[in-house]
């Protein structure tokens, strides 16, 4: 049984169709590239995997389940999406740090916080600097290690590199592999060639549908 | 009593005070003038017929009635305070319940310390000023929340893209939306006797009585508004910032 897997999901706003018929399937480790020009419909296929949108037609299925019948509140803390400008919350680094503890209602790990930090070449004084006076690409990484302290079963990057210098981009990247290597399944929008020829398998997307 | 009577000629006098407003909006090209006149008719004819309305209660005494001139004034204010909800899937029971409970649980208060009589004279009065005050704040709490799901649209996704769920997305703009709806009552607090002498106090000097004793009300009525105006924009916060999600914990598009 494929982890996700979408069935002729169509999405309609009252304006336009962004989606029409889309059928693909991730199984568990899977590393998967989703590519095409802009408006195409790839940010709504991820946000509809990630349960943030509901398709008006369609299923998706996770382990076999239809989302519809799901809780998506657990959901998405297995199948987590990481958005291409990120909003960092409140004051600090801790502040956001600390969120996917408060919502699980656990006790904040500041020792797991610091390591998560150093995995994206961050010392452990970033905890308790102003989100205000980090570089975009520090915030990048701060939001992508906030979804990464509990490790999701599903990862979807919406072009998370974008606008990103090197040095960020180099780092985020081999976080990108070490998540994938611990088990991860990574669906990822991205126009970077390192990420596609990182990535397993590649999906085209064109004018809303997958091109075969 | 007789030296605070108002004469029908007197006040058809001061009517001239609209026509004031009027010049202004007509001066000024504001297209406000059919505005006025449609508040003041609907202010004269509102007033004359609460006075009998209220001559009438006072006059039966009846605590049935009392209470029913109360639920009238709850279902009113409730009614104008989720006009102020600018979020098309606002839900009307949610002011009711906001409205009935702040009211009640202020009025109990003050009944069972005895600061107030169940009368319909003092009952009455003192629940309209209760629910007047809890629909503004609640109307101020609706608005913050349009605000801020509007303005934090993006951040209420990425928590929830967390694993948030609709209450924990929600509560930073929540508790701005109760501050914001709780600050003007505060400040009134704050500045009251110093600016303005509010209605209750200034009722009762008109009426003859001594300032002194006026203020014991208008401490009551301070008191009473903090408590009212809490409640009221703490229990219709928390039930309408659901409204923005749907069932699947989707932030809606609005």
């Amino acid at each position: 049984m494929a982890l996700i897997e979408l069935k002729q999901v169509a999405y309609q706003t009252d304006k336009q169709t962004i989606l029409q018929e889309v059928s693909f399937a991730l199984e568990a480790g899977d590393y998967v590239t989703l590519t095409g020009p802009s408006g195409s419909g790839k940010s709504t296929t991820l946000k509809l995997i990630a349960g943030l949108i509901s398709p008006t037609n369609g299923q998706i299925l996770y382990k076999g389940r239809n989302l519809v019948d799901l809780d998506l509140v657990p959901y998405r803390r297995q199948v987590s999406y990481c958005f291409q400008q990120p909003t960092l919350f409140d004051e600090t680094v801790k502040d956001n740090l600390a969120f996917p503890f408060a919502i699980r209602k656990q006790p904040f790990d500041e020792e797991r916080a610091k390591a998560a930090l150093e995995r994206v070449d961050l010392s452990a004084d970033y905890l308790d600097k102003k989100i205000t006076a980090l570089s975009g690409g520090e915030k990048q990484r701060v939001a992508l290690i906030r979804n990464l302290l509990f490790r999701p079963e599903v990862l979807l990057l919406d072009e998370v590199t974008t606008g990103l210098d090197e040095t960020s981009k180099a780092i985020v990247h081999q976080l990108i592999a070490q998540v994938q290597q611990e088990g991860s399944t990574i669906l990822q929008v991205t126009h970077d060639q390192e990420e596609l020829a990182a990535s397993h398998k590649l999906l085209q997307m064109e004018k809303g549908g997958i091109l075969k | 009593m007789k030296a605070m009577a108002v004469s029908n000629l007197s006040l058809f006098l001061s009517f001239a005070l609209v026509l004031v407003s009027v010049a202004i909006s007509w001066k000024e090209r504001l297209g406000l003038t059919k505005d006025i006149f449609y508040s003041v008719a609907r202010a004269v004819i509102q007033l004359i017929i609460v006075g009998y309305v209220l001559k009438f209660i006072m006059h039966v005494n009846n605590a049935l009635l009392t209470f029913l001139m109360t639920l009238f004034i709850i279902f009113n204010a409730a009614w104008n305070a989720n006009k102020r909800d600018p979020n098309p899937n606002r839900q009307f029971w949610q002011s009711i319940v906001a409205l009935i409970v702040g009211t009640y649980v202020t009025l109990g208060v003050l009944l069972l310390t005895k600061t107030v009589k169940l009368k319909p004279m003092q009952i009455i009065p003192i629940t309209g000023m209760i629910a007047g005050n809890e629909m503004v704040a609640m109307g101020l709490c609706y608005k913050a929340l349009a605000t801020g799901f509007h303005d934090q649209r993006q951040q209420v996704l990425e928590k929830l893209a967390l694993g948030a769920d609709v209450k924990q997305a929600s509560m930073s703009i929540l508790r701005r939306s109760i501050k914001t709806a709780m600050q003007p009552t505060i400040d009134s607090a704050k500045t009251v006797g110093l600016v303005s002498l509010p209605g209750m106090m200034s009722g009762l000097i008109f009426a003859g009585v001594d300032p002194v004793y006026a203020i014991k009300y208008q401490i009551m009525v301070t008191f009473m508004l903090l408590s009212a105006t809490g409640l009221g924009a703490v229990i219709a916060g928390y039930l309408a910032y659901r409204n923005y999600f749907n069932r699947q914990s989707q932030l809606r598009e609005n």
